[in-house]
């Protein structure tokens, strides 16, 4: 017997006229989140997750490798709660920049692609600017950001949604452009106004990518809140990383690395959850 | 093939004032390799109450005079009228079926009907609404989304959502194309039935012969490049009409003749002949 088939039934997902084909499908990250997993895949994970901390904390210990080359795992969590009342308000601090700076990109860009998607001239005209932002990192702009702002949170903030903006611009603009002109000839044949194909048809069609957009952008605007921070300013996550790593308490910035990491996987948990209540039409 | 005897305007002798009139139908589509001509003066009136099934090859313009009888796209030239009202844009008398369903995969079956009434903005017709799903056979489905049904579930489902909000003159493109042979059959089955108890006027696209002589009072053949009436049939087969009358020879003699008009009336260029 065919292994991969085994006691598959017989009966395919048949690909519907429409819907189009060019989605990225959050479905693709195959980390099973929420996915029916058996007992014994749980137990497996787990087991697997001690046996990795586990070995690596008897492995550092065994070989007497100093702390200040690899500390081990219990250090690490140690230094977190010793160090937690010290480091909690960097960590709202970084948390407010990635909210503020997100919000305000992912709001412009989701704007842009509502607007641009029906204009197709417009969009051959920005779509170059918006790849150059895509593809050039913004971290590149923060020095110039703090001279002309300051050190506070304002040019990461600026920075953030520079980031994030384009990103949910461009994956949001590619839902958008998904038309299905069967769907929306059906709301005009019930009378539909434009508005009402574009909340009832063209935004639930779009929404798929829209959810990516906002997942990479976030993604994205992490990466640039933290990196802000190391190149300026006395505040957040990532001052802390140049911070600990200067006084070589490698106990502490791992611990940072460890909240970081946490914040990364929340913000994805987060977006796979949205997308499994929003997007779970599209498989 | 213009020299057709019966190409001039249908059912203008018929007493009662026909539903709806089709007067010198013209539409040109404006692409970026020149202008397409899809509909050439197609006139033709609609009777009321009647099944009209419109049959032509692909490309013969069947779709673009439906589409603009339901108001979704303009004429180059001509006017088609519901009773005395020119239609522009879509009108809440007609009512349009789809190919392949066309149902929203984002909504279950009950939110796929409610689109209608949410469009319009009036309040839900529930009650009328689940008789229809009781009528197809669909009550209890109404939590399904549209991937959870098969694909004759979901061509009822688009019929109960069409007819949820009463329209007068139902406009069906192709709807059973993309079923298996004996879900169309009982689709056939089923529109036929829907059509005797309501009594509403239905204009029917297809490319099969034989589904157009089951369904259709009159049948109007469409030829293509551009799309323009070549002929039309009556059918005066009574009603109702079981699925195995498509056997009898008689059946088979109406689908022959209407095969021979339709491959007569095309130049041999057009296809490859079968020898």
């Amino acid at each position: 017997m065919d292994k991969a088939l085994g006691d598959k039934i017989p009966e395919f997902n048949r690909k519907k006229a429409g819907g189009g084909g060019d989605g990225v499908g959050l479905s693709g990250t195959s980390l099973g989140l929420g996915d029916h997993r058996t007992k014994l895949e749980t137990l497996a994970i787990i087991l697997v997750a001690v046996v990795i901390i586990g070995g690596a904390e008897l492995l550092l210990k065994w070989f007497n490798v100093p702390q200040y080359v690899l500390p081990t795992p219990s250090l690490i969590i140690m230094a977190l709660f010793t160090e937690w009342g010290f480091i909690w308000p960097h960590l709202l601090v970084t948390l407010k920049e990635l909210l503020l700076g997100f919000a305000i990109g992912a709001s412009i860009g989701f704007v842009l692609a509502a607007v641009i998607t029906q204009f197709p001239f417009v969009e051959k005209i920005v779509t170059p600017y918006i790849l150059l932002l895509v593809t050039t990192p913004m971290l590149a702009l923060v020095p110039l950001l703090i001279l002309k702002l300051g050190f506070g949170s304002e040019p990461r903030i600026i920075a953030v949604a520079l980031a994030s903006g384009p990103m949910v611009m461009i994956n949001s603009a590619t839902g958008f452009r998904r038309v299905d002109l069967a769907k929306i000839a059906l709301a005009r044949s019930f009378g539909a106004s434009t508005f009402q194909i574009f909340t009832k048809i063209r935004i639930p069609m779009a929404m798929p990518m829209i959810i990516v957009g906002l997942m990479v952008g976030s993604i994205f605007g992490l990466l640039t809140t933290v990196g802000a921070e190391m190149v300026g300013g006395a505040e957040g996550l990532g001052n802390r990383l140049t911070y600990y790593s200067a006084l070589i308490r490698m106990p502490q910035f791992f611990a940072i690395i460890l909240i970081l990491a946490i914040i990364g996987i929340s913000i994805y948990v987060l977006f796979y959850w949205i997308g499994k209540k929003w997007a779970s039409w599209e498989t | 093939m213009d020299a057709t005897p019966m190409r001039n305007v249908a059912g203008a002798s018929d007493k009662k004032a026909p539903k709806m009139v089709i007067a010198g139908a013209t539409k040109y589509y404006q692409t970026r390799t020149g202008s397409v001509h899809a509909l050439d003066n197609v006139s033709l009136d609609v009777r009321d109450g009647e099944f009209l099934c419109i049959l032509g090859p692909s490309g013969c313009g069947k779709s673009t005079l439906l589409w603009s009888m339901g108001g979704l796209h303009g004429l180059t030239d001509g006017e088609i009228r519901l009773g005395a009202e020119k239609i522009i844009k879509p009108h809440p008398e007609i009512a349009m079926i789809f190919q392949d369903a066309n149902l929203l995969p984002w909504r279950n079956l009950a939110a796929n009907i409610a689109l209608p009434f949410e469009l319009k903005r009036k309040p839900v017709d529930q009650q009328r609404i689940d008789m229809l799903l009781k009528r197809v056979n669909l009550w209890g489905f109404e939590s399904k989304f549209p991937r959870e049904l098969s694909g004759g579930m979901q061509q009822r489902a688009s019929i109960v959502r069409s007819l949820s909000v009463n329209p007068s003159l139902l406009l069906m493109d192709e709807p059973f194309g993309a079923l298996d042979a004996f879900t169309r059959d009982e689709m056939n089955l089923l529109i036929q039935e829907i059509w005797m108890e309501t009594g509403k006027t239905i204009v029917f696209i297809t490319h099969s012969i034989s589904e157009a002589i089951f369904l259709a009072d009159r049948v109007v053949v469409m030829s293509a490049r551009p799309g323009r009436i070549a002929s039309v049939f009556d059918i005066d087969i009574p009603r109702p009409r079981p699925v195995d009358i498509q056997t009898r020879p008689d059946f088979i003699e109406r689908v022959l003749h209407i095969k021979a008009s339709i491959d007569h009336g095309r130049s041999p260029s057009d296809g490859l002949a079968i020898t």
